[in-house]
């Protein structure tokens, strides 16, 4: 469901949880893109760093600038006063991934897992068009949904110590790509040679929330292309 | 003007980087704050060596680093007792000391705490990235090249633009912060407080928690009772925003105290460190107990403004 108004909660002393809705869904996520863009256009005196999610926003503020029930009372008048018009329009990407062997070291046990073929599962993955709901975890990082029902997969039992930059994962009903090496619990399916993150760039992630991303399958041949 | 080379990494220690306050505003790109783990340190061993409180300066892990001086400048040592010596002699920390070209930094080791900071008149010079000198070392940037120092790194600072008035200026040592192995971290309830049950709650106020091995920047894992959100629950949430000091309790019931290396998450949060004890958590070291006391909004808001008035006087005696 959505929440209205939207439901308060405080983390410490200088962060305040703004939760709109309680489930992954575009209704509630595209309001949050909304928000976020609000306040990056008019920020309140005192707020020092936003990091929208799913369903909420965490708003980071300086609690000798402003204080929460100003903070809270600024977001409600946002919010009625939010204009969907003004938001930027989302990227569509395309991302070219090689599937499978040592670049998926997962694919094989995903498609035993839905009792598929490695190739139907890359054709389930490719045949969607995601869109990014978030970026967290670590920097770049895109969670992006959903995926079709006959891809929905667990995550690993035991998560890696290391998994390579630009690794493509399924977590849920999920899908993401690893920007870094990392630890991390996602089932590895396949490997993209596109840069996701670069901190010299403005802005410095590839995918931002609300972009739509379409995955294709390329031959590991064609890597070193991409790569360069 | 410019820049002088002067600090050599002889021996980096176990872990040093270049830290500055932290970086804020890319929380939407996935981008995590970093910054020094003990902001308060930062900051008076910054106003110490005639800094500003956010320039950067190194932080240094444990055993700390073994460091040439290339060049004339006042350095300072803050946060936890690292044992600094200069050619071999003891120097006390949390002082302004005027170091020579070829004297010799090094540490015999610690007592309470984990972290210590060295500041440099001028601050050490990186280039910003994303608003910011501290290093991320997940993604690989910010600092010197996105890493941890190595042997052989050169670091340069900027020119200073003021030098301390005095000769040696020293923190009052009754305002040294107390890194104790056994840590009280006050706290404010929540965000998701409400998920667990009363006993649950009565247990992470009431229990000691030891503090784990396979802690580092990202957090500080406690080993205890089990803080259990109930049985009808799943271990993880929607994926939220975290900051420092922000408490979860993945499925296994045992709960981390998040650092600045954290920028989302999809566990429950017990509880939040307040603001004004979060330079406490950031000295947590395996080994170390911790206990926690619940505060109101408003009492954090007084502890909070309370540390920043004896940052500001110690600012304005420092500049006499």
């Amino acid at each position: 469901m959505l929440y209205h108004p939207p439901r308060y909660r405080v983390m410490g002393d200088r962060s305040l949880l703004v939760e709109l809705g309680d489930h992954i869904g575009l209704d509630v996520n595209t309001r949050v893109r909304e928000l976020a863009a609000a306040l990056e256009l008019n920020p309140p005196e005192g707020l020092v760093d936003v990091v929208p999610a799913y369903a909420s926003l965490l708003l980071i503020f300086d609690p000798l600038r402003i204080d929460l029930r100003t903070l809270q009372k600024e977001i409600a008048h946002t919010l009625v006063t939010l204009d969907p018009s003004r938001l930027p329009e989302p990227k569509i990407l395309e991302i070219p991934v090689v599937y499978g062997n040592e670049y998926g070291p997962d694919l094989e046990w995903v498609a035993r897992y839905h009792h598929l073929t490695p190739r139907e599962v890359v054709s389930h993955h490719t045949a969607h068009v995601y869109h990014v709901y978030m970026i967290g975890f670590i920097p770049g990082f895109p969670y992006m949904g959903e995926l079709p029902k006959i891809l929905v997969t667990p995550r690993r039992e035991t998560p890696r110590t290391q998994v390579p930059k630009g690794s493509v994962g399924l977590a849920q009903a999920q899908t993401g790509i690893y920007p870094n090496p990392s630890p991390g619990g996602w089932q590895i399916i396949g490997r993209t040679p596109v840069k996701l993150f670069d901190a010299l760039k403005t802005p410095p992630a590839l995918l931002e929330m609300g972009d739509r991303v379409r995955f294709y399958a390329i031959e590991e041949e064609e890597w070193e292309r991409w790569a360069s | 003007m410019g820049i002088i080379k002067t600090l050599e990494i002889l021996a980096p220690g176990p872990l040093t980087t270049v830290q500055d306050l932290g970086r804020f505003g890319f929380g939407r790109f996935g981008v995590p704050q970093s910054g020094a783990a003990d902001p308060f340190s930062l900051r008076i061993g910054n106003i110490l060596v005639g800094n500003p409180e956010n320039a950067a300066a190194l932080e240094l892990t444990f055993m700390g680093p073994k460091i040439r001086i290339l060049e004339n400048s006042v350095i300072a040592i803050t946060g936890a007792d690292l044992q600094p010596a200069v050619d071999g002699e003891s120097i006390p920390m949390w002082q302004s000391r005027l170091m020579k070209t070829g004297n010799i930094l090094s540490f015999k080791g610690r007592g309470t705490g984990c972290r210590a900071y060295l500041s440099v008149s001028g601050g050490i010079s990186v280039p910003i990235v994303m608003g910011s000198r501290s290093t991320n070392l997940t993604a690989r940037f910010g600092g010197l090249d996105g890493r941890p120092l190595a042997k052989g790194d050169v670091l340069c600072t900027e020119s200073p633009t003021t030098l301390p008035k005095r000769e040696k200026t020293a923190f009052d040592s009754e305002m040294i912060p107390v890194y104790s192995a056994e840590q009280r971290l006050r706290i404010i309830p929540g965000p998701q407080n409400d998920h667990f049950p009363d006993m649950s709650w009565r247990r992470f106020l009431n229990s000691l928690f030891t503090v784990t091995p396979d802690s580092n920047r990202a957090g500080a894992r406690l080993s205890g009772p089990s803080v259990w959100a109930g049985k009808e629950l799943d271990a993880s949430i929607l994926s939220e925003g975290v900051v420092p000091g922000a408490i979860q309790v993945p499925g296994d019931a045992q709960p981390i105290i998040l650092l600045g290396e954290a920028v989302t998450g999809g566990y429950r949060k017990i509880a939040t460190v307040i603001s004004a004890d979060l330079h406490l958590a950031g000295q947590l070291t395996p080994g170390d107990i911790v206990q926690f006391k619940e505060v109101t909004m408003k009492r954090a808001g007084v502890l909070r403004r309370e540390m920043e008035e004896l940052i500001a006087r110690f600012r304005m005696e420092a500049a006499f």
